[in-house]
């Protein structure tokens, strides 16, 4: 074969396998946009009034409304979501106020971090450094933390680190919390590559959280102090916690197999004054921040069986005597808000 | 600039070849401009899909990257090790092209399992299979260029690579978001276009590049001593002045503490750094790119090791630009050209380096030693910067590392003194 028949071949090939990409790209897109204006899968309203007990989540199913913030009544978990018109990766609902994470397309995809009113107005808004992972309200809505997955551009470079950080409703930025001083049984120490997520409220000077130590994948519960910008570890392999509204008890995910690309975690439950844990009955693995439906039932999100980019809520009882049932279709990201305390 | 028609290496050609351009023409071997295209596509190929994959993996999957980070040393130390296994293959099967080949095959290959497998498992299994064919072919790739370039603008050659190679890197991502931008969840169509790039890459590299037999060219050129022609000799690789380069490279890569905490520095300091954080990678790229060429020419004028020792003041500076407070959006540009810059003055040059003190015979398995050593002490490097980040705190750990490499650099340069004045010229 001479140069020119090479080089024919490669163009052949070339405009072949580019022709297929820009096919397959095109009917992505025309599916995609068909899907977009498809009246949503599931019933909804567009009569976005919050107040009310509730149940904010992200809206998974197909079609109008896709990733916008919904609510259902807390005493009718299967009624018609009304649908807003905030679109949130994750998000957190407190007394009047939200706060929501998403991932902004773009040329270069960018990352926000912000707090609406409950009409669906953006209070505050502010840049995160990575992909949105959690993020948790103060019972009072005064303090806001997030964590979000910075990512190396490649397989190289820097790798992975979380980013938890604080923030207070008005906007002061109280800063990443892997810059505090981290007390291992109550000795000041300083691991390396250590990574902070999944924050959980004790109160307005407290939190929970979990510290994970990326050389040796151990993970630590561990209680932060806001004032004295400190944190002590409570327990091992307690991982994102979640406190139980009444404060006794912290639901988490715990490694049960595997390790790396196959971890799997189960549902589980820490109680706080003794420390005992209690594995749940889910067989199946979550990677979730767990969130309370009320002292007794804890919720959870799981990726839809054969629909990628679609998710379940599902509830299940803390105490173990139950089974997993599906609570919220095509849901993600639940977030209770109750009267008089709001969790 | 003027590309030459023929794929016969300039080393292997006549005197009298009428089709050689004139001294001074500024020629770059065809081949080597191939190879820089293959590698263009290669790497459009898997920086579009490493660009997405964290959004993918947490957005489509519903899952965290958190354990992706726990493996990402895993990964550096088999890259390494199949990479010395590469440079050796290649040397002692003679073939440089086919072993460059079946690295960048298993990448394309991994590609069809991404259409096909989704999960967490099957990503990972992918990348890995990506990071074993880079690894596989990154030295031999490296000795087709040095075969097919005359050895006096061997940096410029690599210049060329480099400029083709980074131009891939920054358009894959480009193209990646660009897609989802239009199509949100398509996903899928990533994975298709990078396999489509990775496709044409190999075919390229197939049909259109000579295997170059390094050894039969030294026969027929009479480089190298004739009766060991054949042979492998390991020794070459600690003995003489190829351990100088080595040592050398292992000093500066022991404080190249890795443009991702460069970036994290800049990101929490700077709201300009953090709203950009994805694109800063791309910026680095973009200077590399620029840089490549001028850079690879300087070194052949003025010395291929005096170059990679001075490109390190590249990244001194961006240390020292990271760590001083100056406004925001002047500190992350400069940063990110001085890191361009570090990157022109010494990826390149540094296989230039290698390949010019090795024998044909040695020549994969030195630029892959060069390489590895590169890598390893500045995972090291990486490794224990992190210590001294959360001991210290984040801008006193950066000045500590810059004041070490304000030392390292004239260590290096001492090591590197009979070298220092050697130029592409006194190679030839």
């Amino acid at each position: 074969m001479n140069d020119r028949r090479k080089w024919a071949l490669i163009a052949g090939v070339s405009a072949v396998a580019l022709g297929a990409t820009a096919t397959v790209g095109v009917v992505a897109w025309a599916d995609y946009g068909t899907r977009r204006d498809a009246p949503s899968s599931v019933v909804t309203t567009a009569d976005w009034s919050g107040g009310g007990e509730r149940i904010l989540f992200r809206n998974t199913a197909p079609g109008q409304g896709y990733g916008h913030v919904a609510s259902v009544p807390l005493a009718d978990p299967t009624a018609a979501r009304a649908v807003s018109g905030v679109v949130c990766d994750r998000l957190d609902a407190g007394p009047g106020v939200f706060s929501c994470l998403r991932s902004v397309p773009g040329i270069v995809p960018t990352y926000t971090a912000a707090l609406y009113a409950d009409d669906g107005n953006m209070l505050l808004e502010w840049p995160l450094a990575g992909i949105p992972s959690r993020t948790r309200l103060s019972a009072d809505g005064a303090f806001v933390a997030t964590t979000s997955f910075v990512s190396g551009h490649s397989y190289a470079s820097v790798g992975f680190s979380t980013e938890t950080s604080l923030r207070t409703a008005h906007g002061e930025d109280l800063g990443n919390i892997e810059e505090w001083t981290l007390q291992v049984d109550g000795e000041p120490t300083t691991p390396v590559d250590r990574n902070y997520w999944g924050i959980t409220f004790i109160d307005d000077s407290s939190f929970y959280a979990t510290v994970g130590m990326s050389a040796t994948g151990v993970t630590y519960l561990v209680r932060g102090d806001i004032a004295a910008r400190t944190l002590t570890t409570l327990a091992q392999n307690v991982e994102c916690p979640s406190l139980s509204p009444d404060g006794t008890r912290i639901a988490f995910k715990r490694v049960t197999a595997g390790a790396g690309p196959n971890v799997h975690w189960t549902p589980a439950i820490y109680d706080v004054a003794t420390g005992e844990v209690d594995l749940l009955p889910e067989t199946r693995g979550i990677d979730d921040q767990i969130e309370w439906l009320d002292d007794d039932v804890i919720l959870y999100g799981m990726p839809r069986e054969g629909a990628a980019g679609d998710t379940d809520i599902w509830a299940l009882t803390a105490d173990g005597s139950g089974v997993p049932e599906l609570f919220i279709e095509h849901a993600w990201s639940p977030s209770v808000v109750r009267e008089g305390d709001d969790g | 600039m003027y590309i030459s028609l023929t794929n016969t290496p300039e080393e292997a050609r006549g005197a009298g070849d009428s089709r050689r351009a004139p001294r001074g023409v500024r020629t770059v071997s065809s081949t080597v401009v191939t190879l820089g295209i293959v590698s263009l596509l290669t790497d459009i190929s898997s920086e579009s899909v490493a660009a997405i994959l964290p959004l993918y993996i947490t957005g489509m999957l519903g899952l965290s990257t958190i354990a992706f980070g726990v493996l990402d040393g895993l990964y550096q130390g088999v890259s390494a090790f199949v990479r010395i296994a590469g440079g050796y293959a290649s040397d002692r099967l003679d073939q440089p092209k086919w072993v460059a080949f079946t690295g960048y095959a298993l990448a394309a290959v991994a590609r069809v399992g991404l259409l096909f497998a989704a999960g967490f498992a099957a990503i990972t299994a992918v990348v890995t299979a990506d990071r074993i064919g880079k690894g596989i072919r990154t030295a031999p790739r490296d000795a087709l260029i040095t075969a097919a370039s005359d050895p006096r603008s061997l940096g410029r050659s690599f210049g060329v690579h480099r400029m083709l190679d980074n131009i891939g890197a920054a358009l894959g991502p480009l193209i990646a978001f660009l897609i989802l931008l239009v199509v949100p969840d398509g996903f899928h169509v990533v994975f298709v276009a990078s396999l489509a790039f990775a496709l044409i890459g190999v075919l390229v590299l197939g049909l259109v590049v000579p295997n170059v037999r390094t050894r039969s060219a030294a026969r027929a050129t009479g480089a190298g001593r004739p009766r060991a022609a054949d042979r492998f000799e390991w020794s070459i690789l600690w003995h003489g002045r190829l351990r100088r380069v080595l040592s050398a490279a292992g000093i500066l890569g022991l404080l190249t503490i890795g443009d991702g905490f460069i970036y994290l520095v800049l990101q929490a300091r700077s709201d300009f750094a953090a709203q950009w954080f994805p694109l800063l990678y791309v910026g680095t790229n973009v200077a590399f790119l620029a840089f490549a060429v001028p850079l690879g020419r300087l070194a052949d004028r003025v010395g291929r090791a005096r170059v990679f020792v001075v490109g390190h003041l590249g990244l001194l500076a961006a240390y020292v630009v990271a760590a001083l407070a100056i406004n925001d959006l002047v500190a992350t540009v400069l940063c990110l050209l001085f890191l361009g810059a570090f990157y022109a003055a010494t990826d390149g040059v540094l296989a230039a380096l290698a390949a010019q003190l090795t024998t044909p015979q040695t020549r994969g398995t030195g630029i892959a030693a060069a390489q590895t050593v590169v890598a390893i002490s500045r995972f090291v490097s990486a490794a224990g910067f992190g210590v001294l980040w959360y001991t210290i705190g984040r801008e006193p750990s950066m000045i500590v590392v810059a004041a070490l490499l304000a030392v390292g650099i004239p260590l290096a340069a001492l090591v590197l003194r009979p070298l220092l004045s050697m130029t592409g010229q006194a190679a030839a």
